[in-house]
């Protein structure tokens, strides 16, 4: 099978459940907007808009970049800080 | 298709769940020492805790025909109090040479404290001076990535560790290559709520092959499922992997990395062994 017929046959698989998420998304953020304005002083708020933008990019690492994003960043002199 | 489930609290489980783990295939389980959901008072609670670990536990799941396994330690979270794992740890070795127990574990961190580290490090240390094999827990959500460097960092730092006596468990998308290519063993957890799914960990055995992976369901007090191997060696099957591939995962890899463990009696019942001669 070509790339192109098995990523087609894959879009088949996975349309109508990347489409129940979408709405599941949407829903949840109409729901948060619903229930007043004070969320968007939230970081993360901001954090949740950044990931939606992360998804509209391109290549095959973005549940990696979603995981860093939602992270504390490492420190690589840690033990050194802590004098361990 | 025969698995092992390499890291479930059965203590936490009901009587039922061994008969469906049962049904469904499981020969083996091997359960770290963990948070039982709040903080215990004192060292004698560890002390009654790996009693029902090494003797009472093995008999529940003998009467499904399951093998049993297990690790001792004191987990992440309790390892803020520093005295109290200081006697945990001098008590351990008394457990050591029981049937079934596989090693020191599951040591980690919760919230990458100062405190959590100090205690990660003294855990090292036994396990080093007994030779013990090491499961470690890495923290969940925001505190994942940095914990789990953290712990890196420790034990490449301990030359005496072997790192393939050592497995990682619950790596993700973004910590799965720093465990794997430091030569360390990798442990996916299936949980229904906050971390991988099954579909994702068959993401990561065909981003990063089968070689040193292992799945696990962590059933534990929480909402988890315990039959959350069987889910992954679904997709692993709807998505045209072969049944080698799978029990790679789900089978041989578990009793390789165990092996290690003087403890690990384990019998591969016959139609197990067929499978691996005969696939
Ligand atoms: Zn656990």
């Amino acid at each position: 099978m070509s790339t192109d017929a098995a990523s087609s046959e894959l879009l088949d698989d996975e349309f109508l459940p990347m489409r129940a998420r979408i709405l599941e998304l949407a829903a949840s953020l109409d729901r948060t907007e619903r229930a007043g304005q004070d969320f968007q002083e939230d970081p993360r708020w901001g954090q949740l808009q950044q990931a939606v933008e992360l998804l509209l990019g391109a290549g095959t690492d973005r549940t990696e970049r979603l995981q860093l994003l939602f992270s504390r960043p490492y420190q690589q002199k840690w033990r050194e800080a802590w004098h361990m | 298709m025969y698995y092992i489930d390499p890291h479930i609290h059965m203590v936490s489980r009901t009587t039922d769940d061994y008969e469906t783990l049962a049904k469904m295939g499981c020969v083996a389980v091997s359960e770290p020492a963990f948070w039982a959901g709040y903080d215990r008072g004192s060292s004698a609670g560890f002390r009654d805790y790996f009693e029902q670990l090494t003797s009472f536990e093995a008999k529940r799941a003998a009467s499904y025909g399951i093998q049993h396994f297990t690790w001792l330690c004191i987990n992440a979270k309790e390892a803020e109090n520093v005295s109290l794992s200081r006697e945990v740890i001098a008590m351990i070795p008394e457990f050591l040479d029981r049937a079934g127990v596989l090693g020191i574990g599951e040591i980690g961190l919760n919230k990458n404290t100062r405190n959590e580290a100090t205690i990660f490090l003294e855990h090292l240390d036994l396990a080093a001076k007994t030779d013990e094999q090491i499961l470690i827990h890495t923290p969940h959500l925001e505190d994942k990535y940095q914990g789990t460097r953290m712990i890196l960092d420790m034990l490449t730092g301990d030359r005496r560790l072997d790192r393939s006596r050592i497995l990682v468990d619950h790596v993700e998308e973004h910590t799965v290559r720093w465990v794997l290519e430091a030569g360390f063993w990798a442990g996916m957890t299936l949980y229904p709520v906050s971390k991988c799914t099954p579909e994702r960990a068959v993401d990561m055995v065909e981003l990063y092959g089968p070689e040193r992976l292992l799945v696990n369901s962590a059933g534990d007090w929480g909402p988890s499922k315990p039959t959350a191997v069987p889910d992954f060696i679904l997709e692993m099957r709807s998505r045209g992997h072969s049944e080698q591939a799978i029990r790679q995962v789900v089978y041989e890899n578990p009793v390789k990395f165990f092996s290690q463990s003087r403890n690990f009696t384990f019998e591969a019942p016959e139609w197990a062994e067929a499978e691996v001669r005969h696939p």
